[in-house]
Order: C-alpha cells, then structure tokens, then sequence
C-alpha cells in the first residue's frame, strides 16, 4: 500500500484513485484476449519445433502431411524472404529483421530447442497436431552450447559461420559466438585502483529468466483476396506487429491492419513477433482465417527469456566510503540471435552513483538458447545484481550504513552519466533517505533474521505516440490510445484528459485504436505510454480546450484570449460583456453551429522522459536445516515523478518485487546435458505464488515531478524489477556469512553456504 | 465415436455440448459454448486462469474431461454478477487495483468466490494458501489479497444486515 | 488429446471389461493423465473414468480402520474429521498434493498409480501401513502400499487391475503420523524430498511401534525399516533421531536433477524425518494421552 500519498494539490482527478474504464470488463471475463477470438472458417494452426539443441536441416518432407484430410495449408521456413533484412525500432531496441524471420521459421539450421521448422494449418486441433507428426525433417545433430561462459571459449561450437565480433579492432578474421563488444568507461581507473584504500571484487552470475506472463502468445490473421488483411493479436505494439509482419511477407502497411486485443501480461516480452507471421503467411496460401496460440511449453521454449548472465566487478572506495573507480565486464546471452541487452546492463550499473573513473566492457553472446526478448528494464536487473552486491560487500568492509554508503555517492542533478546523459530532476537522494527514515529500516532485526538493501535505476523513455480526444455531443468524451494497455494505460490516459478538459472521470472513456485508427506509435515498452503517449492525450485535450475557448469567444463576440477554461467551462474574462459560463456540454451541444464535430488528434515525439530510482528493503529468515528461505518484510521506495493513478503505480512497484523475487530465488532455465531444457512449464519454473509472499510495501517519491511532462508523470514499470536481486541476495549473505554471488539461490544453494560449503 | 453430447448446466442454464475423452472442461467452455473469460495459461493445472466451480469444489477446468461434465453443475466468471450487479468480490478487486492485466482475474475471482463460500473469515495466510494455484505474475498478490479479505468483509456485513 | 474416447462405468465389473480395450487407460482425478496427454507423452485410445463407481470416491470406517476409496480427492480426505485426528500425516500428505484446485480432483489411488517417486501421500500410506485393495479379472486381492510402485512412472498391479481402495489399519492409543515435505516454494512443487513418521507409544511415551518412510530419494518411496527400529523403545531422545537420521540418510539413493541434487536429498531427508517424528509423537502424546 502507498505510505498514504495524498492526491495532488489543484488537481482533481491526477492522483486519485477512480476504477480503471476497462475493469468491468476485466472482472466478469467479457475482455477479449488474443486466443478468445473465433472468425467463421477459422482454422487451427500448429508449429512443429526442433526437438534438438542445435542441427543442419537436411530436409523437410510434408508430402504426407499435405495428404492428410483436413490439411489446408503447410509452411515452411524457405516461405519467408526478407533478403538482408534491415532493423525495426522495437521497444528499446533495434530488431535485425533476418533474425526475427528465421526465428519464426527456421532457415537451414535449427538453433534452440523448440525452434519453430514448419507450420501446418488445419480444420480441428487434432488434425493440426496428427499433421504435424506427419511432418518429416531430417536433421544433422551438431555440438550445442548453452552457457555464456563455455560459447565465449575458442572451441565452442559457433552458431553462425557470418558472426564476427562487432566492436573489435581489427576486425577478427574468424566467427565466433560474440556478437558484438561493447566498450564504455571515463577516468583513470587503474589509477584510481592504485590509489584506492579498499578494493572490493567478485564474479556473479544469474540465470536466464523468463517474462512469464500469464498469457500464451496467440493471434488470428486473415488473408483478403485483394491482398489486404487483418491480424487480431496480443502483444505490446499493433504497430510493431504491423511492422515486423509486413517486413517479413512483404506487404505494403497499408494492406495490413493490425488490431490489438488485450494483453494478458508482456513486460518487454511481446514486442516480438513469433506466430503472426506464420499464421499470415498460411492463411495466404489457404484463403482461410488461421488462428494460433501457444502452448504454455512452447512460450518458453521458443519465445524470449531474458539474458542469463556472467560478471566480474572491482570497485575502489576511499576509507570514508567514496566509491572512486570501478571497473566491470558483463557477458550476457542473447540467445540463439545477436541482440543481449547487455550494453544497457552497462549504461545502467553504476547510473545510480556517481563514480569518477569507470571502465565496463560488455559481450553480447549467442549460444543454443531461444533468442532473448525485452524483459522489464532489460539488462539492468543483472548488472545491478553485481554492482548492488558489491557496495554491499563495501559498506560491510567499511562498517558503514549500507544507505548511508549508498548516500555519499549517490547521483544528484548535474551529474554526467557514463553514456553521456546529464542527470536531472532526479530524486535518488530523496528515495534512499525515505527508506532510511521508513519505520521497516527502523526496526530491529530479530535473531534468525537478515536485511538487504539494494537500489536500481531505469532510463524510461519517451518516442513516437499519437493520442486523440474526441468530445462527445453529450458533453462527455473518448480518448483513443495508440498503446495497447498493458497494466491500467487507459486509466491514467482517461484521467490525464479529464483534468485537462474539467470533466469527472467517468464522463471520460478510453479506447485503443487498431493500426489504421489512429497514428503511428511505438510499442508499449520502456515505460513510455503514460509519459508519451500521456503527453499526446494531453495536447490533443489542449487543443481541444483551445478549439472550445475559441468557440466561446465567437459566441460572446470576444478576444480568445478573454476566454479562460476553467473546471470544464469557458470564463469570460472580458468585464463588458456579462456572459454566464459555458460548460463543456454546452459547447458540445452547439458544436454544429460553431464549426462542427470537436476533435483533435496529436502525433508527437515525446522528448524529456525522466530516469527514475528506486530502494528497496527486505528482511527475510532461512531454515538453518534446509536452506529455505522466506520473505518476512518487502519495501519498495521509488522516484515516480507524480503518480497519475497511486493504485497502478503501487501495482508496478509489487509486481516488479515479486518478479524480482522470483529471479533472486527460484527461477531459472535448467538444460540438460544434450542442450534441452528440462522445466519448460509452470510446475517446475517456480514463479512465486501467492503464499511466498508477503504485503509488499511501497513509498512513492512525488519530490520531483517530472518538469517535461505536463502532468511531472516518469515512467514507474521497470525500476522496480532492478533492486530486488540484490536486496534479496545480500541479506540472505547477511544470514549465511558469506557472499552469495550466483542466482537462483536456491534452498541448495543456500545450505551449502550456511554450512560454510 | 469419440465425441458425444454432453448435458450440464453452466451458470444455472442448461447446456449441450460435444466432448470427447480428447476435450477438456476448458476447450469445451470455450470452443463449444463460447465461454471464453475461463482462461488457458497452461493446461496443466499450475496457474488456475481457468478455475471454474463444478458441483461447489473448485477445479481447473485444464483437468477435467468435458465429457466428465454431464450432470454436474459448472459455474463459471460469466455467472459471477448478478443480473448486471457485480458481486463484492468484483467490485473490491476494482477498487483495489487487484488486477493489471486481466488475464488471471476471472480464475482469481472464481477461486476467491470457493474460498468465502466455505470460509466466510479467512485469516490473510489462509487467502494466501488457498489462492497459491493461481499465478498472478502482474500485481505481486498484494492488492489482491487485501480485495479478498475486504470483499469477505462486506459479504459478513451483508450477512448481518440481510 | 485428439480422437480420445471416454467412458464412466458404474461398476467395478464394467471397469474391468472397459479396461480389456486396446489403449485403455483408467482415470481417477486426472490431474496427472490430463497432463500427460496434453504433453504428447501418453495417447490413450480410451479413457475408463472411476469415480461414477459408487463407492470408489468414499470415505468410511471399518473394523475399527478406515477405508478411503481410490478416487476420494484430497479435499475430501482433508474434510473427513475421523481420518484427520486417527491419521494426520495421511491428511496432511494428501493435502499437500497441488493446488486449491487439484484437490478438488486429485486422489490417492491416482497419486499411487501415477508412480511418481516424488508422490506425496506414498510415504504417508506407506508409513501407516496401509493396505490396497485390487480388482482383478480373477477376484479381488490385497497388497501393502509399499509393493505397488516398481520404478519411477510403473506400478506392479497387471495391465487389467484396478486399484479399488485403501484400508488403513485399527488406530491404537497413543498412535499418530506426519508427513513434512521440503519444496523451494510454499506451494505449487513437487516435493523434493518427503518423509512421513507413524509412531505409537506407551504410556510413559516410549515408542513401541514406528514406520518411517522417505519419497523422492530414490526410483519409488522407500519404507526404512532401520529407521523405524531406531525410535522403538526410545523417548525420541538425541540418540534415537542420530540413529533415525542416519538410517534414512544411509537408505536415500537420490539421483540430482532439476529439482535437487543428491547431497542436498540426502541431507534434507534425515532432518525431515526426525521432525516428523517429533511431530508425530507430540501428536500421539496430545491426541490420546
């Protein structure tokens, strides 16, 4: 729950706390999600997966399959001709389209487990899945590898014969598994080392982890005769699916219109296509509407996880505690495609300090793995896994306060960031001291238990958006969003406009539009929808507000600028004339004779998204027998600008906990020797439930609103999955005695230590 | 042979379908008879996005056969409000922000409505246990456990009160 | 779970005949065949569904014992007040078996028969020296829990048995279980070790008779007899558990894999069963003192 933020002064709707416009919806099973789409003469479409970790594709026969009654239509990966390809922007990152293509079809190797070989299109499930059987592909099995560390060695078996290390100079003169070098860094850091009164160092490691929300990947795609066709689809950007989709079957975007549905859950992990594509691609051949949904074992098999990771950290500190160098290197998979985000790990591990001398060299490394996907805050979580761990370890070898450690080199405005980022309206400072002063850091541990401390830091970002307002001739109004709303969206958007037009929220509605209903957007991703897409709601409220000013002026024969809006209505402000107000409702009511329907739509490229901060402390116990851990005690501390709607925001900050939690302690992808993962499901991923949790408290840091949007809103969904690795891990190396440097930490994992293992 | 006609009542109306020892509860919920707010999150009976009442014991519909079904009674998400009227447990989950995107809640909801059946007062460990089968991945169950045991309390109130 | 046929005999006759078909393979919860299935990894031609054979879902006392039918799900085994206070372990073992919603449907017969080492509610049964009651073409016969699973995923009952019930033996004073599980969540795992203690005392609260067994240290649940012998005639005292925890230790056979390694199974299987017993005796000290 909020520490009791109260709503904003001057404001009526920012801040409270009105029902989402769509939870009815959402709460009786009406809201339609990608799979309960049902078109007639739909068919069923099914994909058949490498059972091997890593093979040549000899051949594919579907000459049985074809004959199978039922059977409309079998697809492969020789379908698909994108040529070089080129890259599409895709939430944070830039996707090489060859790679996204051969990732939904395999292209002369197969190179996961569950990489998708070919598709069928069937009348019943059941003829789909006999079709696939009949399906025949002969592979040649080739040595496979699967750790970081082992597809970095010389003698690795390389995943693809045209990968030569970007970033190196010379450029090297054999492939290898290392995509790309990143190199960043400023200052005189062996210098600083020498210098250096503590020195604290180690290797970390974390475990590949996936989105793991609650929704299988699903669509239905419809082919037109004339060429122009629909995909109906959940994911996190019907733009970006328009996109990628088009790209990969060549087709104008114009032909292609793509409706979002609602999106059970994503957290970076569907700004990807995987299946509309293909579904596309077999209802082209066949005429018929093809609907695909994953099974809970494909999505984690063959849709992205995010990066496991492998690290080496030094810092040097003064004895007072000054944080004077460090230096860094992260080795990060990317799966079985180039595209880790392993240079946001090192954009992001020490954003929170402000360190003189630093030097951090990243590797972005392929291996026989599915390809990675955005995960909320994509690369920081891991890095600042390590860095969190080590300022740990420093404030112990100090006897300093971890806080106060984290204090004395904390970032402040001015700063400039390791990317070359000038820090500002930043409240990091602000966020440590709330949990310093928060009654939960107060309180006395009792014995048996341990605290962590650990903060994290995101960008969040801003970018194309586009957002109408449209002012119903009742006098209420409809806000159309360009981003599907993965968490509450409409919401915040149906609030931002009525403060802006002076309606109640309830005489707002908020909708999101399919691609050719509204203009361009990027996806919903880098927690960028309430700040930029907020930002296009709310100048197209403005203009709203100004095309109703203006039709006030005219009706009392006034200057413009004699015209105030105020609570919902037009103030004449012009003394000679002796005008009553005239309400919105009004307004609207007349429009026909003021110069008809009041609209207004605004594209725009949100500039000024603000980082946010985030600390978080948690105390937990350990079975000093079994190594079972239990969370006792979670509080999450964040710089969130202004909160436009608290509950969502609190929802952000606890649902990143508990995700955070899961990394820490249970989750994880286990392969076997032959390269196959063996707890491709629920039962054995392990995410936290219900009962492994605690109330997870939260303090919301309204110091800072943000000054570049109109509402001080910064984006609030990702900070909060990046502290809670730490904070776990160094409590519970608190309770053992010992640094616990390789997630998850198991109860295994954690007996050994305890037992000095 | 493989499929034959099934007779329930869902939601109080009665209903026929087609099911086969190749169909569970949840395809025929939703294929059959359109019933798409019970949810598959992975058929395996680990995320209860598909928790369905059948003969008051709640299940996954994921582990049922939808020939299993004749005779019995199934409530489901779409029988939840009444007339229109949401029930408590809605409203509260509502007022709470207990959901973010959506795609648990129905399963959420009608293992939450199990719960107050039986136990009209549960402690905030019991409503953690009794919910551990279904996975939220969004809101970290905070909000959600609160909506529960809030929800439970106006049902109490309404008891006295009636 | 394509072209799948399905039938509910109302009898144990009709089940063994339906049984006869090629491909057949009997349900009673479902909550592991279902999976199966959907995971390609069993493609039944024929489903024969139990639980509309009366009885077979019930829960009654006889002969002073309880007979639990093979497919009484967890839920209703937890509502049964009789069989909690004469045997908690067996409760809290069938309890522990999935989700809220598994328990709804799944049952000890299916537990068993699904042969997982990991099942819950073996050790318990076994513990309790519980004793199946079989079907046959040939009549009805009768084995101890402890002989039924042969490996991991097989049984020794024949291609046409079904497995009908439980009976669960006569509860002498100063008699009770527990079962204690250790899995890295709260809920939701399958155990990576479990170990049950039945215990019966005297009246100075010696221990006169005891059972222990351990699940998920090796290819099926073992009965430990070397541990069971430890506690006789002792009063749970430091020496007696020493001895009970490396009589289970020096039994366990576990192999590592994703859900633990063979040290730490090990490990943890002594520690469980000496709480269990310590559990089980205060429950049999504060139940029939």
């Amino acid at each position: 729950m909020s520490d009791g933020n109260q709503p904003p002064a001057g404001f009526k709707v920012v801040g409270h706390r009105p029902i989402r416009p769509d939870g009815v919806d959402k709460v009786t099973g009406r809201a339609q999600f990608g799979a309960d789409f049902h078109l007639p003469g739909m068919l069923t479409g099914r994909i058949k997966r490498s059972p091997h970790a890593h093979a040549r594709i000899v051949k594919i026969d579907t000459t049985a399959a074809e004959k199978l009654p039922g059977v409309k239509a079998i697809l492969t990966g020789e379908d698909f001709d994108v040529g070089a390809g080129g890259e599409i922007e895709a939430g944070e990152s830039a996707s090489a389209m060859k790679d996204v293509a051969a990732n939904c079809l395999a292209k002369g190797k197969a190179l996961y487990q569950g990489h998708a070989v070919a598709a069928v299109a069937a009348t019943l499930p059941e003829i789909a899945a006999e079709a696939l059987d009949l399906i025949e592909v002969i592979y040649e099995v080739l040595p496979h590898v699967i750790d970081v560390d082992a597809a970095m060695a010389d003698d690795a078996p390389v995943l693809h014969g045209d990968m030569f290390t970007k970033g190196v100079t010379p450029r090297p003169d054999k492939p290898s598994n290392i995509a790309q070098r990143y190199v960043m860094g400023r200052g005189d850091v062996p210098g600083a080392f020498a210098a250096a009164d503590v020195v604290v160092e180690g290797s970390y490691t974390t475990a590949a982890v996936h989105q793991g929300y609650l929704e299988p990947h699903a669509c239905v795609a419809s082919w037109g005769a004339d060429g122009q066709s629909t995909i109906w689809s959940s994911s996190q950007g019907q733009f970006l699916v328009r996109a990628m989709t088009a790209r990969i079957l060549n087709l104008p975007l114009s032909d292609l219109k793509v409706i979002p549905a609602e999106i059970g859950g994503g957290f970076g992990g569907k700004t990807t296509v995987y299946l509309e594509p293909v579904a596309l691609a077999l209802s082209r051949k066949c005429g018929r509407p093809v609907k695909i949904v994953m099974s809970r074992e494909e999505v984690f098999l063959a849709s992205g996880p995010t990066s496991g990771s492998s690290m080496d950290i030094r810092l040097a500190a003064t004895k007072d505690g000054r944080i004077t160098a460090a230096d860094m290197t992260l080795r990060y998979q990317a799966g079985a495609f180039a595209g880790s985000p392993v240079h946001l790990g090192c954009m992001t591990a020490f954003a929170c300090y402000d360190v003189e001398n630093l030097a951090l060299v990243g590797y972005d490394v392929v291996s026989n793995r599915p390809k990675v996907a955005a995960y909320r805050a994509p690369g920081a979580p891991m890095a600042a896994f390590a860095v969190e761990s080590a300022i740990d370890e420093l404030a112990r070898k100090l006897n300093m306060d971890p806080i106060d450690l984290r204090l004395h080199n904390a970032v402040k405005d001015g700063a400039k960031t390791v990317y070359g980022a000038t820090v500002r309206s930043s409240a990091f400072v602000e966020t440590l001291e709330a949990i310093k002063a928060h009654p939960h850091y107060q309180t006395p541990l009792k014995p048996g238990e341990a605290r962590g401390v650990a903060a994290g830091f995101w960008f969040n970002i801003g970018g194309e958006s586009s957002a109408a307002v449209h002012v119903d001739e009742d006098g209420g109004a409809t806000v159309v969003s360009s981003n599907p709303d993965i968490g509450g969206s409409r919401a915040s958007m149906a609030m931002m406009a009525a403060e802006t037009l002076g309606l109640p929220i309830e005489r707002v509605r908020c909708t999101v539009a399919d691609t050719t209903s509204i203009g361009f957007s990027g996806s919903t991703g880098g927690s960028r929808v309430t700040f930029a897409t907020g930002m296009a709601v709310v100048e197209a409220a403005k203009k709203v507000v100004d095309d109703l000013r203006r039709r006030a002026a005219e009706t009392w024969e006034c200057d413009i600028a004699q015209v105030e809006w105020r609570d919902g209505a037009a103030v004449c402000l012009d003394p000679s004339k002796d005008v009553k107000p005239l309400s919105l409702k009004a307004l609207a009511s007349k429009s026909a004779k003021t110069g008809g329907p009041i609209a207004a739509e605004v594209s725009l490229n949100a500039q000024g998204a603000a980082a946010g901060y985030g600390v978080h402390v948690c105390d937990l116990e350990a079975d000093a027998e079994t190594g079972r851990t239990t969370i006792l005690r979670y509080t999450a501390a964040q710089d969130v600008g202004r909160a436009i709607h608290p509950s969502y925001v609190e929802g952000q900050l606890q649902g990143g906990v508990a995700q955070g939690v899961g990394w820490a302690l249970n989750e994880e992808y286990v392969y076997s020797r032959n390269g196959l993962l063996e707890n491709a499901g629920f039962l054995d991923y392990r995410m936290p439930v219900a009962s492994d949790l605690p109330m997870i408290d939260t303090i919301l840091i309204e110091d800072k609103p943000n000054p570049r949007h109109p509402y001080g809103a910064k984006g609030v969904g990702e900070v909060p999955i990046v502290p809670p690795l730490a904070a776990v891990s160094n409590a519970i190396s608190a309770l053992v005695g010992q640094r616990m440097t390789s997630l998850p930490l198991s109860p295994a994992k954690v007996l050994a230590a305890r037992s000095g293992g | 042979m493989s499929r034959t006609v099934v007779r329930a009542t869902v939601n109080g109306e009665p209903v026929e379908f087609l099911g086969g020892g190749g169909q569970s509860l949840l395809d025929a919920l939703r294929d059959e008879l359109r019933l798409t707010g019970s949810k598959e999150g992975c058929g395996t009976g680990d995320c209860g996005a598909c928790s369905v009442i059948v003969d008051g014991r709640l299940v996954c519909a994921c582990l049922m056969l939808a020939p299993e079904a004749e005779g019995k009674r199934i409530e489901t998400i779409e029988g939840m409000a009444d007339n229109g009227h949401l029930h408590p447990l809605q409203h509260q989950f509502l007022e709470h922000a207990a959901l973010q995107c959506g795609f648990c809640t129905p399963g959420l909801l009608m293992a939450s409505k199990a719960l107050l059946d039986r136990n009209p007062d549960p402690t905030e460990t019991e409503v953690r246990y009794w919910l551990a089968g279904n996975m939220c991945r969004c809101t970290g169950y905070d909000k959600v456990v609160r909506a529960v045991m809030d929800a439970a309390a106006d049902l109490r109130q309404a008891e006295k009160t009636a | 779970m394509s072209g799948v046929d399905y039938v509910s005999p109302t009898s144990i006759p009709d089940a063994l005949k339906a049984l006869q078909t090629d491909g057949a393979r009997l349900m009673a919860g479902g909550t592991d065949l279902l999976v199966q299935m959907r995971g390609g990894r069993t493609k039944p031609k024929l489903i024969v569904d139990l639980k509309r054979i009366p009885g077979i879902a019930d829960i009654r006392e006889e002969d002073g014992g309880f007979v639990i039918g093979a497919a009484a799900s967890g839920a209703s085994i937890g509502e049964h007040e009789g069989l909690r206070s004469a045997w908690p372990g067996v409760v809290e073992a069938a309890n522990l078996i999935g989700s809220t919603q598994v328990q709804g449907r799944a049952s000890l017969g299916g537990n068993l028969c699904n042969a997982s080492p990991a099942a819950d509610s073996v050790p318990a049964l076994i513990a309790a020296g519980a004793i199946c009651v079989i079907a046959g073409p040939n009549g009805q016969r009768e084995a101890p829990v402890e002989t039924i699973q042969s490996e991991p995923g097989k049984t020794t009952l024949a291609r046409d048995e079904v497995l009908v019930a439980f009976r669960l033996p006569m509860r002498p004073a100063r008699s009770s279980d527990a079962y204690l599980r250790l899995i890295p969540r709260t809920e939701m795992d399958i155990a990576v070790v479990g170990a049950d203690v039945s215990v019966t005392l005297d009246a100075a609260g010696k221990c006169t008779a005891a059972r222990v067994s351990v699940g998920a240290v090796a290819p099926t649940a073992l009965l430990v007899e070397a541990a069971g012998a430890a506690l006789i005639g002792s009063s749970f005292d430091e020496d007696a558990l020493t001895k009970l925890e490396a009589a289970v230790a020096a039994a366990a056979k576990p192999i590592s894999d994703k859900r633990g390694t063979a040290d730490y199974r090990t490990r943890v299987a002594a520690v469980l069963a000496r709480r269990a017993a310590l559990i089980a005796r205060d429950r049999a000290l504060g139940a029939k003192a």
